[in-house]
């Protein structure tokens, strides 16, 4: 388990089908706001599948992270519910 | 005459255009719902009457119930504690039955301002709030708030200085968001329920703020 405060990046992979990861933050770099607790994995659950439960996260990114200088003020964010198996150490 | 259409000859009485009968097909998804739920009260599952029961229950839920938790928390210092660390359990000791809702609120400050959106479907307290406005659903909305948030507050009437940090919360898995709104300015003197009718919906998402006293 990720410590709240820790650097984190959304894995950039891009299976098919049923994802609560958003494609905009995949590859983005952010820090865990805080940990959420375990939940079955909707990833599973959307399709009827034995769904384990999954440490769910809530990752914030700046909005210079994402959109670079498109963003409209870089200091700005968001903040995303992230599981567990779409994020790795940065 | 109140309305300038052109073409007179579809106009009902009163001036509008008539609405076209939806006499389509089922889509696949509509038979997939209707046969669901024969099949659920044919097995004795449910009863058409639990059925009906429930959405008067979803229907009876609305913002009303949101602006009392956050006329409680302006007012209540120790319930505004429970509800920063579990909004969904300090919504409950209220007394309303959110069900297994996750609610996590986050509060507007001096120099922080909230805003909720799901950019992935249309999560939204619904337990609480009853049901999201229809612009929360869109693409536009949900496109657009985590891009250019400050662009999409501005249409909302909603202007913030560029020290104001905004949050946007993406509801992308589990939990549902609730913002709480600062405190107007000149309510010291007004009562809990008072303050709860300064609560607007879209100052819960985070989209405007709450009513000044003497717009009430």
């Amino acid at each position: 388990m990720t410590p709240k405060g820790n650097r984190v990046r959304v894995k950039a992979m891009y299976p098919p089908g049923h994802v609560r990861a958003p494609f905009y933050l995949r590859g983005k770099t952010g820090e865990v706001e805080r940990i959420l607790g375990r939940f079955r994995s909707p990833e599973q659950l959307a399709y009827g599948l034995p769904a384990p439960e999954k440490t769910l996260y809530r990752v914030r990114f700046t909005m210079a992270e994402l959109w670079g200088d498109a963003a409209e003020n870089p200091a700005d964010t968001v903040d995303a519910e992230i599981y567990d198996h779409w994020l790795e150490e940065a | 005459m109140p309305h300038d259409h052109h073409d007179h000859d579809h106009l009902s009485p009163s001036g509008h255009p008539y609405r076209q009968d939806n006499d389509a097909p089922l889509t696949y998804f509509q038979r997939m719902e209707i046969a669901v739920r024969e099949l659920l009260i044919e097995k004795g599952h449910l009863t058409p009457a639990e059925i009906a029961t429930q959405i008067d229950t979803m229907d009876a839920r609305s913002p009303a119930n949101g602006a009392a938790v956050v006329a409680r928390a302006w007012t209540d210092p120790a319930f505004k504690a429970r509800l920063m660390e579990n909004a969904g359990d300090a919504t409950r000791e209220m007394g309303f039955d959110i069900g297994p809702l996750h609610l996590v609120a986050v509060e507007n400050t001096a120099d922080i301002h909230n805003m909720i959106v799901c950019t992935l479907c249309s999560c939204y307290p619904r337990n609480l709030l009853g049901l999201p406005p229809d612009w929360y659903k869109t693409r536009a909305y949900r496109s657009r708030a985590v891009r250019e948030p400050r662009a999409v507050l501005r249409e909302f009437g909603l202007e913030l200085p560029e020290t104001t940090r905004i949050r946007v919360h993406d509801s992308t898995a589990d939990m549902r968001y609730i913002v709480l709104p600062a405190r107007p300015p000149g309510t010291e003197d007004i009562t809990e329920a008072a303050l709860a009718k300064l609560v607007t919906r879209d100052s819960m998402i985070g989209t405007g703020l709450p009513l000044a006293p003497e717009n009430t």
